[in-house]
This record gives C-alpha cells, sequence and structure tokens, in this order.
C-alpha cells in the first residue's frame, strides 16, 4: 500500500532523508520511531503531498507523490504533529467544512459526521465550538477530519503528544478501532511503549535512515542481547551458584545467601534460555521463580540509534 | 448544494466572518458615519445659502459635488481596507496551522484561492452595497444619472478585485501576514501616490524637451490611477485636460480596465502556483 523507494530529502547542506527504502502492506499499523530531526515529519510530509522530495519517490496505492498528487491526496488522511483548527466553527461544523473540502455530497454528510464523532468518542460535543474542547479532544476531532474520506492510508504524526495519561489512553483506544477497520495507518510517537500496544511493525529512523525494521517483538529480541535473569531459590544458592556457573551463555553470576536468589547474564537464544530455565528446576536446590528484567522499548531505541548512521 | 460548484472555503469564510459581531458594528458606523456627513452636507447647503438668492434646496451643482465626495469616500475606503482584508487570507491559515490540512484535500488551489478572495471581497461589497440607499439620495436632487452610479459600482468592484488579489498573491507568498500586509498596501500606494507623481514627472519632462510632443508614459500613468479615472468617470470634461496635459487622447477607462485585468489575473495565476509546492520540483 505504501511504497517508498530510495526517498531523499536534503535542506541545503542538511540531508534529512538518506535514499529511504520502505515498504508496507495494506492494513498493517507501522510505527515510526526516531529522535528530533530523524527524518520522521519529512517523510510523512512528503507522503502527504506537502514538501516535495529531492531525489526518489513514494506510492500511495499505486500513485506517484510526484507525478500524481491529487489522486495521493484522495488515498491520504493525515494528522500532523502541530495543527490549528477554526475556533470559530462547531465541531459539526468543522467536519462539515472538511467533508465539503473532499467533495463529499451535502445529503451524505450528516450520516458520516455523526459516525466520526461516535469514533471519536465526540458525539456529545457535536453542537460546541472547536474552541471550547480541551486539547486531547481537538486531537480526536483532527483523526476524525482525516478519516472523513474513508482514506486507504492514515499518516498520523505524533497523534498522542501532548496528551495526559487519559486523553493518551483514549487515542490508543481509537487506533485499535483503526486497526480493526483495517486502514493502513503509518503512526510515529516518541511514547514507544505506546507504539508498542499499537503497532504491527516498527522502523526506527535515525539520521535519515531506516536502521531498523521488523516487529515489536524480533525487535525486542534482536536487542536484547545480554539480559539479565533472577532465580528465587528454595534451598541454598552456593549449589545454585554451582549449577549456573557450568551452563554455557552465562555470565556474571552473583548470589544472595540471606535471600536465597542468584542474578546473572545470559546471552543465548530464547529457546536456549528455556532449556536452562527447566534444567535448574529440575536440581535440588529447589527453584521458586524465575523472572527476567523487561528490555524497555526506549532502551532499544537507544541502542539502535547509537550505533549512529553507519549501519 | 452541488459539489461541483461549490466551494468550502468561501461558504466556511462567509459563515466565519458574518458571526462575528464585529464585522456588522462595522458597516453599522460606516453607514452611520457616511449618513452623518451626507445629512450635514444637505444641511449646510439648504441653510447657509444668503438670502434672497433662491436658497433653501440644493442645486445640482451642489448634488454633483456630493456625489463627487462620497465616491472618493467609497475609493478611500476600497483602498485602505482591501489590503488589510486579503493580505492575511493565506498567511494567517499557515500562521494558525491550519494550512497544511487545507492543502491536504482534494480542494483545487484555484478553488482555494478563489474562495479566499471572494470571502474578503464579499465583506467590502456587503459595504459598499449598503451605503447605496444613501448614495440614491443624491438623485433626488439630480446631477447623477443612475448609469453612473452603475459605473462607478462596477468601478469599485473592479478595483477591488484587483487590489484584494494582490493581497491574496503577497498572502500567499510572504509567510508573515504583517509582511504581506505592508507589501499589499506598498502596491496600493504605489498604484495610487507613486502613479500620480510619475504621471505628473514625466509629463513635465514632455513640456521641457525641445519638442513638446505626446507624452504616451504620462498618459500611461495617469491612466491607472484610480483617483483619475474615477474623476474622467465623474466628468468626462477632465479627460480632455489630461489630454491637453499628455497630447494623447485614448480613454484612460479602457488602459484602467486593460491593466487591472490584466492585474488580477496575473496575482490570481501566481497564488495559485505558488499555494502547494510542485512535487516534481526536488529541492
Amino acid at each position: 500500500m505504501i511504497d517508498i523507494r530510495k526517498l531523499s530529502k536534503s535542506y541545503g547542506s542538511f540531508q534529512a532523508l538518506h535514499e529511504l527504502d520502505l515498504e508496507i502492506p495494506e492494513g498493517t499499523v507501522f510505527g515510526v520511531v526516531g529522535a528530533n530531526g530523524a527524518g520522521k515529519s519529512t517523510t510523512f510530509s512528503i507522503l502527504a503531498t506537502l514538501l516535495p522530495p529531492s531525489s526518489g519517490d513514494a506510492l500511495i496505492g499505486g500513485a506517484s507523490v510526484r507525478d500524481s498528487p491529487e489522486e495521493v491526496r484522495r488515498k491520504v488522511g493525515y494528522m500532523p504533529d502541530f495543527f490549528g483548527v477554526y475556533d470559530q466553527l462547531k465541531t459539526e461544523e468543522y467536519l462539515d467544512f472538511y467533508a465539503a473540502s473532499y467533495g463529499i455530497a451535502l445529503h451524505g454528510r450528516g450520516v458520516l459526521i455523526g459516525q466520526l464523532l461516535e469514533l471519536v468518542n465526540l458525539s456529545d460535543k457535536h453542537d460546541v465550538y472547536v474552541d471550547s474542547l480541551s486539547r486531547g479532544m481537538k486531537q480526536r476531532l483532527c483523526l476524525a477530519r482525516s478519516l472523513i474520506h474513508d482514506p486507504q492510508v492514515l499518516i498520523l504524526d505524533e497523534p498522542a503528544s501532548g496528551l495526559d495519561p487519559r486523553a493518551r489512553v483514549e487515542m490508543r483506544g481509537i487506533m485499535k478501532r483503526l486497526k480493526e477497520m483495517d486502514k493502513t495507518v503509518l503512526i510515529s510517537s516518541h511514547i514507544l511503549p505506546e507504539l508498542a500496544e499499537m503497532c504491527d511493525e516498527i522502523g526506527v529512523l535515525d539520521r535519515g535512515r531506516l536502521v531498523a525494521r521488523n516487529s515489536v517483538r524480533e525487535i525486542h529480541s534482536r536487542l536484547k542481547g545480554d539480559r539479565m535473569i533472577t532465580v528465587k531459590l528454595n534451598g541454598p544458592s552456593d549449589e545454585a551458584v554451582r549449577f549456573f556457573e557450568n551452563r554455557p551463555f552465562v555470565a556474571g553470576i552473583a548470589a544472595d545467601p540471606q535471600v536465597r536468589e542468584v542474578r546473572f547474564s545470559f546471552s543465548g537464544s530464547e529457546e536456549e534460555q528455556a532449556e536452562l530455565l527447566a534444567s535448574a528446576s529440575a536440581e535440588k536446590f529447589g527453584v521458586r521463580s524465575f523472572s527476567e528484567e523487561e528490555t524497555d522499548l526506549e532502551d532499544v531505541f537507544m541502542a539502535i540509534t547509537e550505533g549512529g548512521s553507519g549501519q | 448544494m452541488n459539489t461541483k460548484f461549490s466551494n468550502p472555503v468561501l461558504m466556511k469564510e462567509i459563515k466565519l466572518r458574518f458571526r462575528s459581531p464585529k464585522s456588522f458594528v462595522g458597516i453599522l458606523f460606516y453607514l452611520a458615519a457616511m449618513s452623518l456627513f451626507v445629512f450635514g452636507f444637505l444641511y449646510l447647503m439648504t441653510t447657509l445659502d444668503a438670502p434672497g438668492t433662491g436658497g433653501g434646496f440644493l442645486n445640482t451643482e451642489e448634488s454633483f459635488i456630493l456625489f463627487t465626495i462620497l465616491t472618493y469616500i467609497q475609493l478611500a475606503l476600497v483602498l485602505f481596507i482591501t489590503p488589510g482584508l486579503t493580505a492575511g487570507s493565506i498567511s494567517s491559515e499557515r500562521e494558525k496551522q491550519t494550512l497544511n490540512m487545507l492543502l491536504t484535500t482534494t480542494q483545487t488551489s484555484y478553488q482555494i484561492i478563489l474562495g479566499k478572495l471572494l470571502s474578503s471581497i464579499a465583506f467590502l461589497a456587503l459595504m459598499i452595497v449598503s451605503s447605496l440607499p444613501i448614495y440614491s439620495l443624491v438623485f433626488l436632487f439630480g446631477g447623477i444619472s443612475p448609469a453612473q452610479l452603475a459605473l462607478m459600482l462596477f468601478y469599485f468592484l473592479l478595483t477591488t478585485l484587483a487590489i484584494g488579489s494582490v493581497g491574496v498573491m503577497f498572502s500567499t507568498l510572504i509567510r508573515k501576514t504583517a509582511v504581506a500586509m505592508i507589501a499589499t498596501y506598498g502596491t496600493m500606494l504605489a498604484l495610487t501616490a507613486v502613479t500620480g507623481f510619475l504621471s505628473v514627472f514625466t509629463a513635465s519632462l514632455g513640456f521641457a524637451g525641445s519638442s513638446a510632443g505626446p507624452s504616451p508614459m504620462a498618459h500611461f500613468w495617469a491612466s491607472i490611477n484610480p483617483a483619475v479615472v474615477v474623476a474622467s468617470l465623474l466628468s468626462p470634461g477632465s479627460g480632455n485636460i489630461l489630454s491637453d496635459m499628455t497630447g494623447i487622447e485614448f480613454p484612460v477607462w479602457i488602459i484602467y480596465l486593460i491593466f487591472y485585468t490584466s492585474l488580477i489575473i496575473l496575482s490570481v495565476f501566481i497564488a495559485v502556483k505558488k499555494l502547494r509546492v510542485n512535487m516534481k520540483a526536488g529541492n
């Protein structure tokens, strides 16, 4: 559905995008992660036909942003990271204006607007001025606006930025409903755990290059590397230490006899880890519980982007 | 409404502009000031006539003077208000961060620009039309024909559209509303004061030269000056003075019509071309 081919963009001597290649199949919710200046908004602006690429091209449903921007606009719903609203319009009027802007016939607009307001939980605000809406409500209204022409592709630039926790949860709920509607969604965020919940795949942009692209789970496991495992014991810890010392991929064993606990780092695969823990359970020292320190997605992101653009 | 012919930007802008009581208060004050002036003029003209001169009424000459003054007031209104109404039409959308969303819709650039231009002009047009009853008082006293009034209305419409188009063009080209406004007022000043000066200057060069032949540049500068054209429309005799000065007898209104129509077309064309980026342009 989205096919980005060797897309480059430079601002004078600054190269914002370096021959970006990315293919996103239909119905995928794809998250883009990257630090400020990584090229996320530049990529999104090009896809929304607001910024011409320096070289390369991007196809949305087969339509080129370079050659057929009008067709791309019909297929794409875009929500920018920063946006304003027409404060003196009422919520319904705001959506009606955009419906008219997409050439939707007057007789069909009322029902459509009602459905969209329901989708973004703003049905009770249909007759209030946009000015009086909270930031979270305005974000949701903008999302409804981007859906008004039933686009195949949604491009959402930081849709949850600046929202309070409650508004974020509401936004996440709407994203899940969009996923059920089988839309192809390209979304960026700084709130990485949220992306992990919403997306099928995540791409990491760093200084204009896609340095990683995989499912959330795969990115986790790829970057887990050495992870810390804590084993709580029923019996004495010295026996457990001796057991783990002779095992492959295990290093840095530390024991705490008082709380009967052993901690070590493990560099093997997930299968090898499962095998190790199963064999430990069969030992005399007795295993009460295992725990693995969760690798935070932020840590993953930092690890990927630390390597710089040389990858 | 047929979506093919509707203009969402025009409808939205008109709704927003006339939703605010400020617009109606503005028109109210304008009409009140105009009424005060007209009735004050009538009062003075009918009471200050010397006794025994058959005073107490307004003669056709005085009626014509009143019409002339009203016309110049309307012209000043058009010249000073139009830049303010149009120079922020696109740049303010950019400043309020609503432009990008507008540009990602399927509306054509032509629709957006025309919607912005016409909605801004609509307010001024309403102001001018609402003043017609006061304007028409001069019919009671003669000296002015309905055709002359209609001609003046057409003239105002053309001038408003031309300055409005320049305002929308600068608003598209320049990011900041304040700068776009300065550029539009600058253009307005060039079309009024500068053309007036250039006309007199080039005509005087012709007089000073050894051969006092026709001066087409002086005629051209005078022809695109709104005040000169108003004078020629109000009293065709003033055209003779210009002909004597420049040595050219071509009617100024034709040059004015051609020049200002070209200005509208050129400004709208540039604004339409520059509203959206050219996706094929590369950098």
